[in-house]
């Protein structure tokens, strides 16, 4: 079976992750840079199910693209779109968005320059079929004490989210 | 040429194991996509008759009559009717948003049958995160409604999409736990993995000798019933269609649409159900399984239910021809009777062929499972003729506090009663 993780394909999610990010922050309508959101996040998917690594995209469609930006929508959808529009937009964070974006630009041109010899040359080949498993293998096995702790963390954020909604418990 | 000639025979092989798309075939993967197309709409079809039929029986009156023999032309008229209408767009909506929702939720809808197991090898394609990749891809057809409910800038969609999405997302939550505690079924075999693979469950049941429904009696049968609740409010259908409440919101979320864009939000809604019901039958009833495979499972039992789908559409064309003999003697009234003989025809010939052991063999599976899907789709237009609507909180109370922890409840004790069984 001929793969179909291709150089072109990686380009085309590549430029759809792109083209949507860059339509988040520039859409002055904010269910527009919702949805704009939506398509970077599907694209991602469509780049972890290149990387062999299809339980990842899966989780990905559900809890982001599925769960979490619905949600998003459902606030952003009761916002008064007209007046949000024609209000002023701002940015008073130039210094700090500059200095991260020059550190992280300088991160990547070092991977791209010297990547070969920090990185092995080639992935170890992973049966794709037994993807799910080896990472159930992995988190309830080597991990567990951090997929543990990872979960009391939502738990309390959880409560603390119904604390702070609720007024009278 | 000769290569493409043998690329096409490879499938035709009866002893092929694999589906089309795990095997790389792109043809045959290409001609299950064709056909998987055809037979969804083909079965909107006739559920949209089936409904109005069944709906109208219940309340004992004869629904469509005119349109064809007892109506049976009427969903091609209503098909024909829709084109026609003019697609109007409201000067207030967000007309990209508005003329792209639909297309989201038919989208969603068909998407997910890459991964629906018609049989062994009839599948487009098997993937190993199967049942992930279904219920991802079904959670984003509430994209499409609350995009279309906002959209349409107005009052009545809006209250629609938002009824809708916090429906949806809180129906999920039951839906996965149900769904996990079936998956946690396949793990108990010898090596103790489990499968996501949808191929892979029915694989387990085989194997187990037990559809998940009746394992660990009566926990299967309870995680069963919580995705069969769950399922109807994740399509929005009766009792839970409050998304499309029209005693409150005219239509909910689809009430500026018109024509075409209309018939798409139909469209998808119905694959959505028949793809919901195809998730509870792969993990709960057997997906392509006939009944009682291991009870049952004489050479005699095999041959005796491999006669079942013939029949059932030989019984079918007994129906029409029973039907053309009622039908009143009056000439207005023959070309009707001609077209009710030819269908019933029609459906006599099909039963035919499938008699013939080489086709029965290959097709069977593909029966069963349509079989047990069917039946999800009368229970469908049942619950609609027969519960009143929930109130929305109501529905919320019922999905968070009652169908949640029964969901978390059946999880713990699947875990509990298997490591029992693994351990003796």
């Amino acid at each position: 079976m001929t793969p179909v993780a291709t150089p072109f394909f990686f380009y085309l999610l590549a430029a759809t992750m792109l083209i949507g990010g860059i339509l988040v922050i520039t859409c002055k309508n904010a269910v527009h840079s919702a949805l704009a959101l939506i398509v970077t996040l599907l694209a991602q998917a469509n780049i972890y199910l290149m990387l062999y690594a299809p339980f990842v995209a899966g989780v990905q469609i559900i809890l982001y693209a599925g769960g979490i930006m619905v949600l998003f929508l459902f606030v952003i959808m009761l916002v008064n779109i007209d007046r949000a529009m024609k209000e002023r937009q701002f940015n008073s964070q130039w210094w700090v968005g500059i200095i991260a974006a020059t550190a992280l630009g300088g991160l990547f041109i070092a991977v791209y320059t010297k990547g070969k010899s920090i990185f092995p040359e080639r992935i170890p080949s992973i049966a794709e079929g037994e993807n799910t498993q080896r990472v159930a293998t992995l988190l309830y096995g080597q991990y567990m004490f951090a997929f543990e702790i990872a979960s009391l963390l939502l738990l309390v954020a959880i409560i603390g989210a119904v604390v702070m909604a609720k007024k009278r418990i | 040429m000769h290569d493409l000639i043998q690329y096409v025979q490879s499938y035709l092989d009866p002893n092929v194991k694999v589906t089309p798309g795990a095997a790389g075939n792109m043809f045959w993967a290409f001609v299950y996509i064709m056909l998987v197309f055809l037979g969804l709409s083909v079965a909107v079809i006739a559920m949209n008759w089936l409904e109005r039929k069944i709906l109208a029986h219940m309340q004992v009156r004869l629904g469509p009559m005119r349109v064809g023999p007892h109506g049976l032309l009427q969903p091609i008229a209503d098909a024909l009717k829709l084109l026609l209408k003019e697609d109007l767009i409201p000067a207030g909506a967000d007309s990209f948003v508005f003329w792209f929702a639909p297309f989201i939720v038919v989208l969603a809808a068909f998407c997910v049958f890459v991964v629906v197991p018609f049989g062994p090898q009839h599948a487009i394609t098997d993937m190993n995160i199967g049942i992930l990749f279904m219920l991802g891809v079904s959670s984003l057809s509430v994209l499409g409604v609350v995009m279309a409910g906002w959209a349409s800038n107005s009052h009545y969609p809006l209250i629609g999409a938002l009824r809708s999405s916090a429906q949806m997302v809180s129906y999920e939550i039951a839906m996965g736990l149900a769904v996990i505690s079936a998956i946690l079924m396949t793990s108990l075999n010898a090596t103790g993995t489990g499968t996501l693979s949808m191929i892979g469950i029915v694989e387990a049941q085989k194997a187990q000798g037990e559809w998940f429904i009746f394992k660990f009696f009566p926990l299967g049968l309870i995680a069963f019933f919580i995705f069969a609740v769950a399922m109807v409010a994740e399509t929005n259908r009766a009792p839970f269609d409050l998304a499309e409440a029209e005693s409150e919101l005219t239509a909910g979320f689809h009430t500026e649409y018109s024509g075409f864009r209309w018939s798409l939000f139909f469209l998808g809604e119905y694959t959505a159900m028949i793809a919901v019901s195809s998730i509870a039958v792969t993990l709960w009833l057997g997906g392509w399984l006939r009944p009682f495979p291991n009870l049952l499972n004489s050479p005699t039992w095999d041959t005796l239910f491999s006669y079942v789908p013939g029949a059932t559409f030989l019984f079918l064309a007994a129906i029409c021809f029973y039907n053309v003999a009622r039908m009143p003697k009056h000439p207005y009234f023959r070309i009707q009777t001609m077209g009710l003989g030819a269908f019933g025809a029609a459906l006599a010939l099909i039963g035919l062929i499938l008699f013939i052991p080489v086709v029965s063999v290959r097709v069977q599976d593909i029966f069963w499972f349509t079989a047990k899907v069917a039946g999800f789709q009368y229970l469908y237009i049942w619950y609609r003729g027969t519960f009143p609507r929930y109130r929305f909180d109501q529905l919320m109370h019922l999905g968070w506090k009652v169908l949640l922890p029964l969901g978390l409840g059946v999880l713990i004790l699947t875990a509990g009663v298997g490591l029992l069984q693994i351990k003796s």
